[in-house]
């Protein structure tokens, strides 16, 4: 199984993500989360185009468009990443993930319409469980929520099922 | 009441929305900040990926897992030890299991599809996976969706098995440092289990 580990010290830096983590939350009160935002979007986008329909919605209502601390972080990852990236000389232009290419092929179409389904369903459920990998899975976990613990389990193993279902087993590491 | 009263009051209220926006803004500028950093870390761990993404999801590379559960410890230790100071607030999500099981295990499902979740799609852009832009529109219209059926889930699912706000020190009726203890322990023995199976 040949594996790139080019990466920094996953540990070190993990660390260094749970002190920002306490940082933000001592100077702010905020914790860490993504996918309240994407609600945010959603309403922007049908206060423009369907005003009424918006109006109607409690859950957009409720979750009211604004940019908030969650918005300028989610920009703030676009562009720490963009910045590291460039630095570091590893931005680059891709359509199709490499373990994708080995055994999709190169179509970039057929990527994107599975990136679709899979968003939508991935912040569906999301919003089920109030939280992602951040809200949860970070915030929840390190308050010690028993929220955050069965969300994140429950995360895994979705994910696993369906990974397995896509790649199939046996681990051949490609 | 007279002008000049009037006029103080005004002042009054001007120096008040000034002070707010003040605030607003720098809550915005932390956020900023903070996720700058975020971005940083993530994208020099290389996990902004789906080929890692997928790995960890497939067993073969834990390097997310070992991220994320290092954020935890430090994160718990210094959450909880601010938190008896007195200094910070928690924000527990309730336990809903009807929404967070089912919502967790469809989260993953679209994971697993996508390759990105919610805070790292936005990331993958900045790194130039453009399918992740796909992702992040299918991201909305999962928000879209949802906006449209919570009336019925509010009833249905959202009411099943609600436990409120409860944390493992509250479940186990124990300190909560007990708690950092064992779970600091598990992680760190887990930790050890992946660098011996060399996942």
């Amino acid at each position: 199984m040949s594996k790139v580990r080019d990466g920094w010290n996953p540990y070190v830096l993990g660390g260094l993500a749970g002190l920002l983590s306490v940082w933000s939350t001592y100077y702010t009160g905020k914790y860490f989360g993504a996918s309240t935002t994407f609600v945010r979007v959603a309403g922007l986008a049908e206060e423009t185009v369907i005003p009424e329909r918006a109006a109607s919605l409690e859950y957009l209502v409720k979750n009211a468009v604004k940019l908030d601390w969650q918005g300028m972080f989610l920009v703030g990852i676009f562009l720490g990443v963009l910045l590291s990236a460039a630095l570091f000389g590893e931005f680059k232009f891709q359509a199709v993930p490499d373990m994708w290419k080995r055994h999709f092929g190169e179509s970039a179409v057929s990527r994107g319409l599975v990136a679709f389904l899979g968003g939508a369903v991935a912040m569906f459920g999301a919003r089920l469980a109030d939280g992602c990998p951040s809200g949860h899975g970070l915030s929840g976990t390190l308050q010690l929520a028993a929220s955050g613990f069965i969300a994140l389990i429950c995360f895994f193993v979705g994910g696993a099922i369906v990974a397995r279902m896509i790649y199939g087993g046996g681990g051949d590491g490609s | 009441m007279d002008l000049d009263q009037i006029i103080i009051h005004l002042k009054e209220i001007l120096v008040s929305l000034e002070g707010i926006a003040n605030a607003v803004d720098l809550e915005l500028r932390f956020g900023l900040v903070t996720g700058l950093v975020f971005g940083v870390l993530l994208q020099r761990a290389k996990v902004i990926r789906y080929d890692k993404q997928l790995a960890a999801l497939r067993f073969q590379d834990f390097t997310i897992l070992k991220f994320m559960m290092s954020t935890i410890i430090v994160g718990m230790i210094g959450t909880y030890f601010l938190y008896d100071q007195g200094l910070v607030k928690l924000s527990i999500k309730p336990t809903i299991l009807g929404g967070t099981v089912v919502g967790g295990l469809l989260f993953g499902v679209g994971w697993a599809l996508l390759g990105y979740c919610p805070g790292t799609s936005v990331g993958a852009l900045g790194e130039g996976r453009t399918d992740a832009f796909w992702g992040i529109l299918g991201a909305i219209a999962g928000a879209a969706l949802y906006a449209e059926m919570f009336p019925y889930l509010k009833d249905t699912l959202l009411k099943m098995y609600d436990y409120g706000k409860i944390t493992l020190p509250m479940l186990l009726g124990v300190n909560h440092w007990i708690v950092i203890a064992g779970v600091t322990a598990i992680f760190i023995l887990s930790f050890m289990w992946m660098e011996k199976k060399g996942l």
